[in-house]
């Protein structure tokens, strides 16, 4: 195993040595970023080689104003809210899932959206509100609950849609225009649903190249690998260096379930305002299922904090020690936004894994 | 600069983690206004001079849901808990004092059941229980689901040692970290059976007294620095406490912490670092390098140690910090676990 | 966004199915991956398979599973798990 990333490591010393050049790359997915970091892959590249972190935290781009429906939900009683570990943290406008917990409100962390229908199912006194968070990864998950409530007939269960698509933000960084990238490092398990060939259009359109990996060290290597080989070869195609999970048509069974049940939708995501098409909501036959509609709440303005540079940092705008708040008013212990909350925020990443490494220039 | 004021004005959940959060409280909230120089050492135990020798004095509550779980139960975990607390300080466990909050509604064959396993646990490590109180509170928990709660409070007191010198200050550059086996087991059995989570395991938490395992390193002469037992925070708590207290850097590698397959599948599947998770029945050890292998054995030749490890040694690097030789032969650091651990989805 | 995680089907009745992650099980659904059958391998994600995995592909692409399966088999013949070293 050592010796297989060991010759990875050279192959990658000898890729960016012959582009000659800065390389920037994104890598989109949160899960990517924390890998890197968790298995310490950073120090190992070359010097040439730099990594920006993309939009691809689920938990970090949920808009505000999506958490304060969330906080306005279970602030209701009668209503338990059920949601992934991630989003306990993240701050609303006032307070967070975790505060409104330790202040009385029914939340409770599921790792899976068939614990929320079971929650409904066993519950029938309380409403179950699930936070349908996640890209395509995880959305099936959710539609798929959707209907398994349709089935049984549940009147106490819906969901409030935070799921985001994740070629839309590609292409909306893309036209921004405004940050340099050579080629993107794409999600492993966003695109096991989604297939390498989704990403065609940003190969194409927009002269990139994009390659599929997963997230083991060796996977991430062979990626990064291949990557800069197209970047020195003046080359942009779709490469999938993950292939023993993931095809090139995707999962289809999952994706006609999403096709079936929700429409794509124009999204807000934090910092980055909204993005058309980029979001999920459920279909005209599925809307006595949304939160929101069922529950009369209204979606607010996003107020961020304006010292919070998180839409500048998943955009690989600037890094996480270029922001004046990182590592002082704004830590793990004290977040002002998701980045750092989140367990695969960039922010929180950077702050957990590199940053004192980085002083000591390593 | 960390800004210094609380973030909170409830009580959270992760300010019961062992971890950063609850730090914090101790320090801002309990220590300013009942700190003294016994609590302030903030070890597992005090220590009281007591008619010529030292006795250590420890407590510990136990709130754990459910109260049975694979491979124990809070009564076990409420002897060996303390007791262990007792060990690490070096101290011969004399005797636990043993309070019961019991929840209305609470089974009495549960209550029976919990009692038996404390009672037993007690023998194993050679503890009376010489004195306890039992109180009732109402039915609060909402019902349900949720079972009636039980919360257990042990003091402990014991004997230290003669000829122990267990003191964080003493470790130093070129000592050998050692766990006395596999990580996590404790934190991940309960996980497995906490609602919502919805995994069985044939992870068993690994709740033990550990005196006697200790007792046979201490035995060897081996010059121990220092022992902690790893529970809540893990044994990345521990090492953070190691390098806060002795001002050096600790390196540990990756590929040698001691894992079952079944643990470390377990951590993958929640996104947990196996390093932050609770153990209930392992200890962290500091000893002077030449008498890594003496203490490895004895371990080792124990049914507690038997997967014991040296997983790192100190080093001198500056600031100090934890840092990690990674699988793949990268670098990161070890920090302080925030507080309560979360599963992730994503 | 993505942790998944590889597991075995042991037993599967209609869209539900029992997997085994080296001795934890699981209950997810088979909505998503209607074709797998005991025996199989997939990739878990959010309590549901979202793909099927070939074992052998398997054990290359997760390496704590290949040290995991090396550990079985030397347990099995009471022998050191090959790359665990005992470290002075």
């Amino acid at each position: 195993m050592s010796r297989s990333i060991d010759e990875l490591r050279a192959e990658l010393t000898a890729a960016c040595r012959a582009v000659g050049r800065p390389v920037q790359i994104m890598e989109v997915c949160g899960t990517h970023t924390v890998s890197i970091f968790r298995n310490g892959l950073r120090p190992l590249l070359p010097e040439n080689l730099r990594l920006v972190s993309g939009p691809g935290c689920p938990v970090c781009v949920t808009a505000q104003r999506h958490i304060d429906a969330a906080l306005e939900l279970a602030a209701r009683p009668g209503v338990l809210i059920a949601t992934y570990g991630d989003m306990m943290r993240v701050p609303g406008r006032r307070g967070s899932l975790e505060r409104q917990r330790a202040a009385g409100a029914q939340v409770r962390v599921v790792n899976s959206a068939r614990s929320a229908f079971e929650l409904a199912r066993d519950n029938p006194a309380q409403q179950i509100v699930f936070l349908g968070v996640g890209f395509e990864t995880t959305a099936p998950a959710t539609v798929a609950t959707v209907l398994a409530a349709e089935r049984v007939g549940l009147d106490n269960f819906t969901v409030l849609m935070c799921h985001k698509l994740v070629v839309p933000a590609m292409a909306a960084l893309l036209d921004a225009g405004d940050v340099p990238l050579d080629g993107f490092l794409a999600p492993g398990h966003v695109s096991v649903i989604i297939g390498a060939a989704a990403y065609r259009p940003i190969a194409e359109r927009y002269r990139r190249p994009v390659v599929v990996a997963g997230f083991e060290p060796d996977s991430i290597l062979r990626g990064l690998v291949a990557l800069v080989r197209q970047i020195a070869g003046g080359r942009a195609a779709v490469e999938n260096a993950y292939s023993a999970v993931v095809r090139d048509e995707g999962n289809r069974v999952a994706l006609d379930l999403l096709e079936r049940v929700c429409v794509v939708a124009d999204a807000p995501w934090r910092a980055l305002g909204v993005i058309p098409r980029s979001g999920l909501e459920l279909g005209p036959a599925y809307r006595r299922f949304d939160a929101l509609e069922r529950f009369d709440v209204h979606l607010g303005e996003d107020e961020d904090h304006p010292a919070c540079r998180c839409g500048e940092v998943i955009t690989g705008r600037v890094l996480p020690a270029d922001c004046a708040a990182f590592g002082r008013a704004c830590t793990p212990l004290t977040p002002i936004g998701p980045c750092m909350v989140s367990s695969e925020g960039t922010c929180a990443a950077w702050y957990k894994y590199g940053q004192v490494l980085a002083e000591r220039g390593a | 600069m960390m800004p210094t004021r609380t973030t909170h004005d409830h009580v959270v959940l992760a300010h019961g983690g062992g971890g950063e959060l609850m730090g914090r409280l101790i320090r801002e909230h309990i220590l300013p206004r009942i700190g003294n120089p016994w609590l302030a050492v903030l070890t597992d135990g005090a220590v009281v001079p007591w008619g010529g020798g030292e006795v250590v004095f420890t407590t510990d509550s136990y709130v754990v849901t459910p109260l049975e779980f694979p491979g124990g139960d809070i009564g076990r975990l409420a002897v060996a808990g303390t007791v262990n607390d007792l060990a690490v300080m070096g101290a011969e466990p004399v005797a636990l004092s043993l309070g019961l909050i019991l929840e209305e509604g609470l089974p009495l064959a549960v209550l029976d059941r919990v009692l038996d396993s404390l009672a037993a646990t007690a023998r194993e490590a050679g503890v009376a229980i010489a004195t306890g109180d039992t109180k009732v509170i109402e039915r609060r928990t909402a019902g349900g689901d949720t079972a009636a709660q039980m919360f257990i409070n042990t003091a402990g007191v014991g004997r230290r040692r003669p000829g122990l010198n267990l003191d964080v200050a003493r470790i130093a550059p070129g000592d050998a970290v050692l766990v006395t086996g596999p990580l996590a087991e404790h934190g991940l059995a309960i996980m497995s059976v906490r609602a919502g989570l919805e995994f069985e395991s044939t992870l068993r938490s690994d709740v033990a007294p550990l005196g006697g395992l200790l007792g046979a390193v201490f035995a060897t002469g081996a010059d121990v620095r220092f022992v902690r037992d790893a529970t809540r925070g893990g044994a990345a708590g521990v090492l953070a406490d190691i390098v806060a207290g002795c001002g050096h850097s600790v390196e540990i590698d990756e590929r040698a912490i001691p894992l079952s397959p079944t643990g470390r599948h377990a951590a993958e599947m929640l996104g947990l670092d196996p390093l932050a998770v609770a153990n209930e029945g392992k200890c962290v050890l500091v000893t002077a390098a030449a008498d890594a292998e003496r203490v490895l054995a004895a371990c080792r030749g124990h049914p507690l140690g038997r997967g014991a490890a040296v997983i790192g040694r100190v080093t001198a690097s500056q600031p100090p910090l934890v840092e990690l030789l990674t699988r793949a032969g990268g670098r990161r650091i070890v920090q302080r676990p925030y507080g309560e651990d979360l599963p992730r989805i994503c | 966004m993505c942790l998944a995680v590889p597991g075995k089907i042991l037993t599967r009745a209609g869209e539900e199915a029992t997997v085994d992650l080296q001795g934890n099980q699981l209950r997810i659904s088979t909505v998503l991956t209607p074709e797998v059958r005991p025996g199989d391998w997939v990739l878990i994600h959010a309590g549901f398979a979202i793909s099927q995995l070939d074992e052998q592909e398997a054990l290359e692409t997760w390496d704590y599973l290949r040290l995991a399966l090396g550990e079985d088999i030397a347990a099995a013949a009471g022998q050191e798990p090959p790359g665990r070293t005992s470290e002075a």
